[in-house]
């Protein structure tokens, strides 16, 4: 579909969601949850479209002329093998729990440990890659959070000074999460009212 | 019932809308505004211009958020980056190839570089296979973008989305094939392991600020210069809402 058609069905939409958002009376909200229903469905169709693509890509690299990828018939023999047992046995059967725990759980484990790995060989070269003072600030109040969530200093809780002392620190993160995420916000807010206004038409391909 | 919530919320959006249009159309006949230089985005134009010569690739990923989800509209900053990334290289022997954890997001990252490649007269460039899915589930997705920094030889990675801390898994191999990468999200975990790990790391709302950077639209420009005013509307309220809680007017 063409701008500007497209463009003035993703606008109404758009702003008929936002007014039954903001506005909730009757009619809006009845526009406002079908017109969300409708977008869930259509993003589990997306799902499916982007699920078909993808083996399409790996099906391509796999029959290529040229650097042939033999893993991604590894891709392709677990999808059909998952997908055959999914639809056979349904998603809630035993078997199928148990390709989920015992294959997929331990796979994605074992990237968290690599992660926790890298991150802390990371944190360790972050001086050497990166010096100034916000890697100086970044080290430190790493290290002075990750003892005050240890609870190692649980037991000085009880002492009037620390206890505050220890409040206040605790609040630091919060407040400058929210200072992050405030601006997070207002920049998200002129993002989406771009796409409402048609000036950005990530749909327009 | 219509709440005091819903109203200020409805007049912060026509607000919005109404600081844009005004602004856009102010800078119609003028320069566009200088913004002040960000050294990221200054190493990213770099990148860019460093792969058309070497006819490397450009990787830009775009987080696993749902299109049904809040925190989608990251995304649409990062397809706005694709946008511009595909443009500007539209001349390299190898087009930018753009990797997302959600099936909506995919199938936008196609139409972007499309619309991309039809605005720059060169529709051939377009290859489906460029934008993929790589997982839905959020470590299937690291797991499938991990595959990309690898195998298909990219010389300058953008991590613009909703991403988890496992991200830093991608911004690693980037740095170990020696890669630029730079990384920025909405997510407050990512942004901390980022810190840490990417080469040019974005911190909070920079990250919508990056095809202005890059040189998109009058509109782009319009709506950073919104969000910096909404900034200091924001300051105000907090500032004075302090105040006025200390003197016991609240």
């Amino acid at each position: 579909m063409r701008a500007p058609l497209s463009t003035a069905i993703a606008i109404a939409a758009g702003g008929l969601t936002l007014l039954g958002l903001l506005i909730p009376v009757d009619p809006l909200v009845a526009i406002r949850t079908r017109l969300v229903e409708w977008v869930i469905v259509l993003a589990g169709v997306a799902g499916l479209v982007a699920i078909v693509h993808l083996l399409s890509v790996h099906w391509r690299k796999m029959t290529a002329r040229r650097n042939k990828n033999f893993n991604s018939a590894f891709l392709l023999i677990a999808f059909v093998i998952t997908f055959i047992t999914g639809i056979t046995l349904k998603p809630s059967h035993p078997t199928m729990q148990r390709i989920v725990t015992h294959i997929q759980v331990p796979i994605e484990a074992s990237l968290m440990g690599v992660l926790a790995i890298s991150l802390t060989v990371a944190a360790i070269r972050l001086f050497q890659k990166r010096g100034g003072w916000m890697s100086i600030v970044f080290a430190i109040s790493a290290f002075v959070f990750l003892v005050i969530g240890s609870g190692l200093l649980s037991a000085s809780a009880n002492i009037p000074v620390l206890k505050d002392v220890l409040a206040a620190v605790n609040a630091l993160p919060i407040a400058g999460a929210r200072g992050i995420l405030m601006g997070v916000a207002l920049g998200s807010l002129t993002t989406g009212l771009r796409v409402l206004l048609g000036s950005d038409r990530p749909y327009s391909g | 019932m219509i709440s005091l919530t819903g109203v200020l919320g409805l007049g912060v959006v026509f607000l919005t809308i109404a600081l844009i249009i005004i602004l856009r159309m102010l800078g119609k006949d003028r320069e566009k505004p200088a913004f002040r230089r960000i050294a990221a985005f200054d190493d990213l134009k770099k990148s860019i211009g460093l792969a058309v010569e070497n006819g490397s690739r450009i990787h830009v990923t775009l987080g696993k958020s749902s299109l049904t989800q809040p925190t989608n509209t990251s995304a649409l900053a990062g397809l706005s980056t694709l946008d511009r990334i595909a443009q500007i290289s539209s001349s390299s022997d190898k087009p930018p190839v753009a990797t997302s954890g959600d099936g909506g997001l995919t199938l936008l990252s196609q139409d972007t570089l499309r619309s991309a490649y039809r605005n720059v007269h060169a529709p051939e460039l377009y290859d489906p296979g460029r934008g993929r899915l790589t997982g839905i589930t959020p470590m299937s997705y690291i797991a499938g973008t991990l595959h990309v920094t690898t195998h298909e030889d990219v010389s300058a990675h953008v991590m613009i989305g909703n991403f988890g801390p496992e991200i830093a898994l991608v911004a690693e191999a980037a740095e170990h094939a020696g890669a630029f990468s730079l990384a920025a999200s909405d997510s407050l975990p990512a942004q901390a392991a980022l810190f840490a790990v990417a080469e040019k790391p974005i911190i909070g709302e920079e990250l919508f600020a990056a095809p202005t950077y890059l040189g998109a639209s009058r509109s782009h420009s319009a709506s950073l210069q919104v969000q910096d005013i909404l900034r200091w509307g924001v300051i105000v309220v907090l500032i004075g809402g302090a105040l006025l809680k200390a003197m016991g007017m609240l």
